[in-house]
């Protein structure tokens, strides 16, 4: 399997009031067509970063530090603004965490669906092409959909349209941030169950970045788990889900609500909190919090790998 | 949507009945009758008692309010003291003018302001963006009589291009057109000013929207995200001030057509002011009022109609 | 007691030096401090008389005895437009002051005042700002008859709601504040609320709209002075001066042209100004705004 998009040693930092954040710290990874890769990790550990760092779409104030990000071989991040734009939507498209604000509240999702397509082949924004698009995505009554105000919608149906808006002009890859996280829970379901037959007729490859894990066992084929800006453990989910490696990972299964068992009466935390990423620690990052952390722990780590497709950040991990 | 037109228009109603009351109250406040103000220190108590019998003057205070309010009901704001002829023919009659010099202004200063308020929004923070800042602060604190003169100094004596005075030829459009032409530019200019900041204000607050987010994403051209998406939404915040902006370009044209000697609402009133012919004065300030209220109303309106989130609120 | 739960406020050094580094804000202070100037020491820098006619000198262009020329009756132009600073600074100054009082008093009676009373208070501020300005001014001067003192009036009535609502929710968000709750849970009575915690806190934001509004009114007062509705001539109002060189607009240009920079000047100076302040006091929107 070739990667679609592949991520190499890429780092973001945020510039703040005397000095830099550093929210992505030497990240790699790589994803395939027809691969489903999740990103997870608790708030703050740099995963919507990445997200937007993967079509160089940086909040203001962030800087690639170093790093490439090649779709298709090419570095995005090195191209002129105009080519890097003509890739947006054609080869790479996004869906956003928030579907009520995602959309522009004075024009009619018609409208709007027919200039996100126009911008690359106007030719193609013709009303029945977006009208089958809706359907595809599940919306009934499509062509009316498309004379509508996106307020008009639920939520659960706007993110459905952002999805459909992604697939238009059918991108070499698929990138979803937090795709489920502004929703309920049955419109939640809804729109799981939506990326999981995308995943039979859709054959570019899917990014996904939750703090689900639910979302991320149901929907991934492989997952990488970031803590710190860093990517702490990365392989297949079931291993991942089965075997986890890191302190972190581990940690993270454990605060699950859907594992934890209801008779001990308390959801378990991880203790202590993120470390300043203004002035990142030489060691590991998460030793601090680490139940089994030694003294070597403060030094530089090593990145192991255990098996095929299996990475693991920790002095202790392959132990 | 209907309850609330018909709030907004009973408040404007309330406020244009307490200006009115208050108008001609003010009237009775000082000292010495209309009459006698206009006819001068040297008319003779029958001729004064002639003209206060013919303005109902004679009549008590609360008679006379009810008697003008009942006139204006029927379309009827008093005679002219001078020139006997109704107030409302002589309004109509130049009203138009003032409009069309009004609208013209606003018109021009509104294409030119939201090309400069989007130029500074498309290069932000670039030498563009900062003159551009610096020429509409100044622009909207130079005065419109001012420009006026100067404007007619230079176009109309020195190069000789444009008319100086007056309101063209009647009937001739060509020449109408170009004695349009200095008024216009002098009320505008400041406005072009005023909207390029309010619209690049307007616009680098849509700018950051997750919804202009997404249209990056999907590899929109930026030029197209501003005119075509965030425009849309900046410009709904705009029209409300512009209704109150056609109220103060009206205020400025009183001046303009003053240094124009262009007939209009402003050189109507002002030489009603000069011969105290209170009549003309009160009238036009009444009509002035009752076509600002109604212009504020109107964009209250049009604005929930061109904010799909604001028009369902109110249907609901 | 009291001072430890009032809300901190920014240092007037700091504010000071934020103002003099903003290249706009140092300019109207300039062009400000230059036209004050002119108006205090009018009678020692005028090299001539502003009255005095000298018919024989009339429509002199701008040379060295007269750097502004002269006017149709052969008064010095330069010190025609020197004093007309002192009338049109004190003019707006006197009026800004009687309207900022009548604001401040209505807008804390509003604010602080029974909940009927603010309801009518309000519909007086709407009523009355929702007037077209200068049509309202034109009404009143045909009542009261043109001059210095209707002028005043007319400029008072105009520009006192503005400062009314401002205070008013001033008062309303700051009388809700918890240091002025603190402070009734302890007993002070209104007078002491009033003047020791509203009245100190309000009266920043009113400073900088009148300092913004001030432009206005030099604009209005020689709007109207030249209609021939505002101060009577002879007085140098720079309205007057414009409105006499307009009658000799071809003969001597040099008249209206003049009159008219000292206008275009002292507008820009006091809009400059106003920005800087209102930068300076409110930095939050400094970023997004044009500077």
């Amino acid at each position: 399997m070739t990667a679609v998009l592949e991520v190499q040693n890429l780092s973001v930092a945020y510039r703040m009031q005397g000095g830099a954040l550093q929210a992505v710290r030497d990240v790699s990874l790589s994803v395939a067509r027809g691969e489903v890769l999740g990103i997870m990790g608790e708030s703050g550990c740099g995963k919507s970063t990445l997200a937007a760092a993967m079509i160089n779409l940086l909040p203001a104030g962030a800087r690639v530090g170093q790093g490439a990000v090649r779709l298709n071989g090419t570095d995005i991040l090195r191209l002129p603004p105009a080519a890097q734009r003509a890739l947006r939507g054609k080869s790479v498209a996004m869906v956003f965490q928030d579907p009520m604000t995602a959309f522009n509240p004075v024009l009619t999702i018609g409208r709007q669906l027919a200039d996100f397509v126009g911008a690359h082949d106007t030719g193609l924004a013709q009303p029945e092409r977006l009208a089958a698009m809706l359907t595809r995505v599940g919306i009934p009554d499509a062509r009316s959909c498309l004379g509508r105000y996106p307020h008009e919608l639920s939520g659960g149906m706007r993110q459905r349209v952002a999805i459909a808006a992604a697939l238009l002009m059918q991108p070499d890859v698929l990138i979803a941030d937090e795709p489920t996280t502004a929703l309920d829970v049955t419109m939640e379901a809804q729109i799981i169950h939506l990326f999981r037959d995308l995943r039979t007729s859709f054959d570019g490859a899917i990014v996904i970045v939750t703090h689900h894990l639910g979302v991320i066992a149901e929907l991934c084929d492989r997952v990488a788990v970031m803590y710190a800006g860093q990517v702490v453990e990365e392989g297949a989910v079931d291993a991942i889900f089965h075997d986890p490696q890191h302190p972190y990972t581990r940690a993270l299964l454990a605060c699950d609500p859907a594992v934890v068992d209801p008779s001990s009466g308390r959801l378990p935390t991880i203790g202590g909190r993120l470390p300043d990423l203004s002035a990142p620690p030489r060691g590991c990052a998460f030793e601090p919090r680490c139940r089994v952390a030694a003294v070597s722990c403060r030094e530089p780590v090593p990145r192991q790998r255990p098996s095929a497709g299996r990475s693991v950040l920790c002095h202790r991990g392959a132990e | 949507m209907l309850a609330y037109a018909i709030r907004r228009v009973g408040l404007s109603l309330l406020i244009l009945v307490v200006v009115m009351t208050a108008m001609y109250g003010m009237v009775f406040l000082v000292p010495g009758d209309p009459a006698s103000l206009a006819l001068g220190p040297r008319a003779t108590p029958e001729l004064k008692e002639v003209l206060r019998e013919r303005m109902g003057l004679d009549q008590p205070i609360l008679a006379q309010i009810g008697i003008f309010f009942g006139n204006v009901l029927q379309g009827d704001l008093g005679t002219d003291v001078w020139s006997k002829r109704p107030v409302l023919d002589q309004i109509l009659e130049v009203f138009p003018r003032t409009l069309l010099l009004g609208v013209v202004a606003l018109g021009w200063a509104l294409a030119l302001g939201v090309l400069l308020g989007c130029a500074a929004v498309v290069w932000r923070d670039t030498v563009v963006d900062r003159m551009l800042g610096v020429l509409s602060v100044s622009v909207i604190s130079v005065p419109s009589f001012v420009i006026a003169i100067y404007a007619l100094i230079l176009f109309a004596v020195w190069l000789n291009w444009l008319p100086a005075i007056g309101a063209g030829e009647a009937g001739d459009f060509a020449s109408q057109a170009r004695a349009l032409i200095l008024p216009a530019f002098a009320l505008g200019l400041g406005w072009v000013g005023y909207l390029a900041r309010l619209i690049r204000a307007s616009m680098l607050e849509v700018m950051e929207a997750p919804h202009i987010r997404t249209a990056r994403a999907f590899g929109m051209r930026e030029g197209d995200i501003v005119f075509r998406h965030a425009l849309r939404v900046a410009i709904v915040p705009t029209l409300s001030v512009l209704a109150v902006g056609f109220g103060g370009i009206l205020s400025s044209a009183v001046f303009v057509e003053s240094v124009f000697s262009r007939p209009g609402i402003g050189t109507l009133i002002t030489a009603a002011v000069e011969k105290r012919n209170y009549p003309v004065v009160m009238g036009t300030v009444l009509f002035m009022t009752a076509f600002y209220l109604m212009i504020v109303t109107t964009a209250d309106l049009l604005i929930a109609r061109l904010d799909p989130r604001v028009r369902d609120v109110l249907r609901s | 007691m009291s001072f430890a739960l009032d809300p901190p406020s920014r240092g007037r050094r700091g504010m000071g030096r934020a103002l003099l580094g903003d290249p706009m804000g140092l300019a109207g202070l300039v062009i400000v401090a230059a036209f004050v100037a002119m108006a205090l020491l009018a009678p020692c820098i005028a090299p001539y008389d502003p009255v005095a006619l000298d018919v024989k000198a009339k429509f002199v262009a701008p040379s060295a005895a007269h750097w502004a020329g002269t006017d149709h009756l052969g008064r010095d132009l330069l010190s025609r437009i020197i004093w007309g600073a002192r009338l049109a600074l004190g003019i707006a100054i006197t009026s800004v002051g009687i309207a900022g009082a009548i604001g401040l008093v209505l807008g804390l009676v509003a604010g602080y005042g029974p909940r009927w009373l603010d309801s009518l208070l309000v519909l007086v501020f709407d009523s009355l700002s929702s007037l077209p300005m200068i049509f309202f001014a034109l009404a009143v001067i045909t009542v009261l008859g043109p001059g210095t003192a209707t002028l005043i009036l007319v400029i008072v009535l105009v520009s006192f709601p503005a400062y009314a609502r401002l205070i008013r929710t001033q008062t309303l968000t700051l009388a809700g504040a918890d240091f002025i709750l603190a402070e009734r849970a302890m007993g002070a009575g209104a007078g002491r609320i009033i003047f020791r915690h509203l009245l100190p806190n309000v009266v920043g934001p009113l400073v900088i709209l009148i300092c913004m509004d001030i432009p206005v009114i030099i604009m209005l007062e020689a709007g109207l002075s030249y209609l021939n509705l505002g101060v009577k001539p002879p007085s140098p109002s720079w309205g007057n001066i414009l409105a006499e060189g307009y009658t000799s607009l071809r003969q001597a240009p040099h008249v209206v042209i003049v009159a008219g920079i000292p206008l275009v000047l002292a507008t820009l100076g006091f809009t400059f100004l106003g920005e800087g302040l209102r930068d300076v006091l409110d930095p939050r929107g400094a970023g997004r705004r044009w500077t």
